[in-house]
């Protein structure tokens, strides 16, 4: 299945992956609204990580044996078969926060917006590139088979 | 008063209703411009410490910041302008020599811009460059005298004809363009890197200006010249065996007559490695080789390198364009180069004083079109090729320098704004936010070597598309078919004097 | 080729779905005690308390069975086993063979022998009927006030649950505290002084003598030290044993659980365990113990599973883990969270004020176990330091800071865990 790669030499620190996946989940999808109109923020799905001059963005790895999936006891963090990602059915979580418990990457949030469940990547579900990757301007993060 | 701050170049526009305080540009800019205040939850710019590299408007995902020229003004005086002022204010305050990078921004005649170009039209027909086979290939080095050969049988096959003359080392370029010297320490190894794999990709070269040959970039050797400068830096054995051909730097067009600069602060562990000098210390090239006073002792360091490296790779020499450029080609030629690099006026650098930048040298079109001329009238043209640099800013300025008698131009500063470069002309400072001019690691990942090869790659192609259309209009299918050949090329707005040192004539007079 | 898995939960629909990787064909046979189809055992008190409907908290779509080619027998308990014949015998009488046999029969909730305690109104709180038979009484008998037996997981949970219903409730707690078994006094404070705010009392190094009761239901309870709380409902809830009464007193080897080797097999051949009922390896104590939780049952239940098909698969082994959100304070614990013994540095971040604590266990330089509370950003990175049992001595000074992230770990370990695969728990 495609993946997105990290490429830690050249992430510049800029976080407009975080920028633009905050608004890729928004109501609005338009940058000056998320941003201004909509309260509260969603919170992006994508973390970056900085220390020094060492940057790069996380976000959820889709693990081929995803420790999140076992530990959900509702069966809201299921495998999409289509894409192979790992996505969340936020009707069914409950926010018992196992998954954020399991998850080697800490990739997994509380959702920012009041509701209690769980928030993380989905791989922006129906675009053809998922928007963090189309806009990272030094392509330090890309998406590609996994070899 | 004793202390007057010195003038903001730049203003920063901020759209408040666009900027949604992402902060992209605060973490960005490396001269610490922008700034954050989470009381307000906005973001302010200070604009004085504004360089005008645009990496900020570049990057705002609402495109929300516009950089403009500072609107303040000076009562108009035609003789004490802005600049002047400036200047004079910035040395009462420092007492220095005043720094700057890049190439001569004074607006001298651009001689390129005064040139126009030929076309077919009746007789001799156009060729057109997607159905023809169009030869851009070309060949720098010592060409022979005349050449020798043996037909073994009457029968008109090519195996039959055998070349007798030895062919000196050449070159092989697929365009004829090569990416001009900058040396490791005054760009980023990734932008080495992006020049290097792009030179590959492309089939054409790249030179390691003075500074060394990193151990990362071996690799990529046999796309390589390398430059033995007057520090040395960086020449060892290894160093010249990698090469695919050796250039001696006696000049750079951006200044003529001065030795190299890589302040102390860009100096890393590094640099002190390729370079072979300590860590930390200035890197200064001094004026003149030390070992080069007269033409012999130049013969004299052409032929050690050239035993040194078996007469296999051609050996060059690369000088500024000065008044007497003519005479001095002429004996480097005599001397022994295989090939003569002339960098104009408008040559680039990490570092120069700006003086010597904007006063000193002449422009490479004139410069070029007389050394060609002087060496055919000698009989001795074919001895060495000759690259024209210092301000090719397009296809058509390579097409010109070909035609007033260069084999192939060397790009610098085009590279550079390939790669993202906005010429703010801050080189020295060390913190180009393009990830280029500095060595900076939280900088220099700005610049993707992939993203930069690209595209430099893209440049090239697109350049030899277009050198490819021209040549086909003027009904000539090959590149060497061009070279010298000032018939294809005529002047407008020129002074007869012009002309006369170009060899051109003026536009509307025919054959 | 026959599968029978006793056990309709966690492991066992973890063990269809890994048999079925392997081996499309052959017959399972599912047997369940329980007249539901499946369910999350752990969202019970949600159900409880209104946050679930009882369409949601089925686990598995009604399809899986049908899909999965599974013989579901429901509401049948299996009550004995033919170890020579290879036979499961259900108290309906029926004889199911079987090649390969799994037991996942849980845990069963501890009750204990107080008098009274046979008063209506007296619930054990581990099923889906319990919770139902609860939700009934309360509604019949318009309880206001409870006490829970018992400050554990589920003792809270359930706790929880009856506050949404606007029940007052007393917790009765033997140990010093609530939440013993996995926070220490500092959180279990923090937890206490929420359950407070909202009216709930916690009574701790106490417990139930005795239930009293009038026309048949329980009206208060008399503690050990003779304090007296009248009560509409008691909820028993001090903890799970695994229910290893199927297996009892046959060649099957039995500890507090089901004994099983690292393939999840028992002594005897080609019969296997997983989940709340067997004793596996506990990969942090090194030893075999029963590990109660629903991540761990799945996990064992898929190894099972495979080794079942005939895939050989080693169980890696688990340890205690726990998420759990009380009075709308998230809360973690991890490991040995509360070490007896000497030999181990704690780092700790305690605010009681904006409820955050957070401890971090080290023995040997490596993490052994962890708490947080308030603030469980990211606890997932300190688990997997657990599980791969990482030399913390580089980036110790960086555990509690709020930047810790990948980036603080050894660069080696980083890409291992980006670009090489995740082991599991």
């Amino acid at each position: 299945m495609k993946k997105i790669i990290i490429r830690e030499e050249y992430c510049m620190g800029c976080r407009l992956c975080e920028v633009h996946c905050l608004v890729q989940h928004s109501k609005t999808k338009n940058i000056i609204k998320a941003y201004k109109g909509e309260y509260p923020k969603p919170i992006p799905r994508i973390i970056v990580e900085e220390k020094g001059y060492v940057s790069f963005a996380l976000q959820c790895r889709h693990c081929e044996d995803g420790p999140c999936l076992e530990a959900c006891i509702t069966g809201a963090m299921y495998r999409d078969k289509k894409t192979g990602a790992i996505l969340l059915n936020e009707d069914k979580c409950i926010g018992c926060w196992m998954c954020i418990m399991v998850c080697p990457f800490g990739v997994i949030s509380r959702n920012g917006e009041g509701k209690k469940i769980a928030s993380k990547c989905d791989l922006c579900m129906g675009e053809k590139v998922p928007i963090c990757v189309k806009n990272c301007p030094n392509e330090a993060i890309v998406y590609e088979e996994k070899k | 008063m004793a202390k007057r701050p010195l003038p903001t170049e730049f203003i920063i526009e901020r759209d408040e209703e666009k900027c949604i305080a992402c902060q992209a540009c605060v973490r960005m800019c490396s001269n610490d411009v922008h700034s954050y205040d989470p009381e307000t939850d906005t973001v302010s710019s200070d604009s004085a410490k504004c360089v005008g590299c645009h990496f900020c408007e570049t990057l705002c995902p609402t495109g929300a910041l516009v950089i403009r020229r500072n609107p303040s003004e000076f009562k108009l005086n035609a003789n004490w302008n802005a600049e002047v002022i400036k200047n004079i204010t910035r040395q009462a305050e420092t007492g220095g020599m005043l720094l700057t990078g890049m190439g001569c921004d004074k607006p001298y005649p651009i001689y390129w811009d005064y040139i126009l170009l030929n076309a077919s039209q009746v007789t001799n027909p156009s060729i057109d460059p997607l159905r023809e086979p169009m030869e851009l290939r070309t060949y720098i080095g010592r060409k022979p005298d005349k050449i020798e050969i043996q037909i073994t049988n009457s029968k008109s096959q090519i195996s039959n004809y055998k070349l007798q003359t030895s062919i000196p080392p050449q070159l092989k370029l697929e365009t004829p363009i090569l990416f001009s010297a900058m040396s490791y320490g005054s760009i980023s190894l990734n932008a080495c890197k992006s020049l290097a794999k792009a030179a590959r990709e492309v089939g054409t070269f790249y030179n390691t200006g003075e500074g060394g040959l990193h151990r990362e970039l071996y690799k990529y050797s046999a796309n390589t010249i390398v430059q033995v400068a007057s520090g040395r830096f960086g020449v060892h054995r290894e160093y010249l065996e990698a090469a695919a051909a050796i250039e001696i730097k006696i000049g750079q067009g951006a200044k003529p007559g001065i030795g190299g600069h890589l302040p102390g602060e860009k100096v890393s562990e590094e640099i002190s490695q390729t370079r072979m000098i300590p860590v930390g210390t200035d890197a200064l090239s001094p004026a003149p080789h030390h070992d080069i006073y007269s033409i012999e002792d130049l013969r004299q360091l052409i032929f050690a390198l050239k035993e040194a490296t078996r007469y296999k790779k051609p050996v060059g020499v690369k000088i500024s364009a000065v008044h007497n450029v003519a005479p001095i080609a002429s004996g480097i030629v005599r001397a022994g180069a295989d090939f003569v690099a002339i960098d104009g006026l408008r040559g680039g650098t990490g570092a120069a004083p700006t003086v010597v930048r904007d006063n000193v040298g002449i422009p490479t079109e004139l410069a070029i079109a007389v050394v060609d001329q002087r060496l055919r009238e000698e009989g001795i043209r074919n001895q060495a090729s000759l690259i024209a640099a210092g301000g090719i800013r397009s296809s058509s300025d390579v097409i010109k320098a070909i035609a007033l008698g260069a084999d192939a131009v060397y790009i610098g500063t085009a590279s550079l704004v390939a790669m993202g470069c906005s010429l703010c002309q801050r080189c020295y400072t060390g913190k180009c936010n393009w990830g280029i001019a500095t060595q900076d690691p939280y900088l220099t990942k700005r610049l993707n070597p992939d993203i930069g090869t690209r595209r430099l790659v893209n440049l090239l192609r697109a350049w030899s598309l277009e050198i490819k259309e021209m040549l086909g209009g003027m009904g000539i299918n090959a590149i060497e078919s061009l070279r010298g050949n000032r018939e294809q090329l005529r002047g407008v707005g020129l002074s007869d004097t012009d002309l006369k040192l170009l060899g051109i004539k003026p536009a509307g007079e025919a054959w | 080729m026959n599968y029978v898995i006793i056990g309709n939960s966690a492991s066992g629909i973890a063990a269809i779905e890994a048999i079925r990787e392997y081996d499309g064909k052959n017959k399972i046979t599912v047997i369940s005690d329980e007249p539901y189809s499946n369910y999350s055992r752990p969202l019970i008190s949600y159900f409880l308390g209104k946050k679930v409907s009882l369409e949601s908290v089925s686990f598995q779509e009604e399809d899986f069975y049908k899909d999965n080619k599974v013989d579901l027998i429901l509401n049948n308990k299996a009550t004995k086993l033919d170890l020579k014949k290879k036979y499961v015998i259900l108290a309906d009488g029926r004889k199911i063979s079987f090649d390969k046999l799994l037991i996942t029969t849980g845990g069963a909730p501890i009750v204990p022998e107080i008098k009274g305690r046979n008063f209506n109104g007296v619930f054990s709180f581990t099923t889906l009927s319990d919770a139902q038979k609860i939700e009934k009484y309360i509604k019949t008998n318009k309880v206001k006030k409870a006490v829970v037996l018992g400050g554990g997981l589920i003792g809270l949970k359930a706790t929880e649950a009856l506050i949404e219903l606007k029940i007052k409730v007393t917790i009765v707690e033997l140990a010093d505290r609530i939440l013993s078994a996995t926070f220490d006094k500092k959180a279990s404070g923090i937890i206490e002084a929420a359950l407070e705010k909202i009216g709930c009392k916690s009574i701790t190094n106490n417990t139930i003598a005795e239930i009293k009761g009038k026309n048949s239901k329980v009206k208060e309870v008399i503690l050990k030290d003779k304090k007296k709380i009248p009560t509409e409902l008691v909820i028993v809830a001090i903890g799970v044993k695994p229910n290893i009464e199927l297996v009892k007193n046959r060649a099957i080897n039995t500890n507090k659980g089901i004994l099983v080797d690292n393939f999840m097999q028992t002594n005897i051949k080609d019969i296997y365990a997983a989940g709340d009922c067997c004793e596996a390896k506990d990969s942090l104590l090194n030893t075999n113990r029963p590990i109660a939780i629903w991540p761990v049952a799945k996990r064992q239940g898929k190894i099972a599973g495979y080794n079942m098909a005939g895939w050989k698969k080693e169980y890696q082994g688990s340890f205690a883990m726990n998420s759990v959100e009380l009075c709308g304070i998230p809360t973690i614990s991890v490991g040995e969270s509360c070490p007896e013994k000497e030999g181990y540095q704690v780092l700790e971040y305690f605010a009681p004020e904006k409820s955050i604590y957070k401890k971090i266990v080290i023995k040997n330089k490596r993490i052994i176990g962890v708490i947080f509370v308030g603030d469980i950003e990211r606890a997932g990175i300190y688990t997997s330091l657990i599980k791969d049992k990482v030399d913390t001595s580089d980036f110790k000074e960086n555990l509690l800071k709020e930047d810790f992230g990948l980036i603080s770990l050894p660069k080696e370990y980083r890409k291992h865990l980006v670009t090489g695969e995740v082991a599991i728990l």
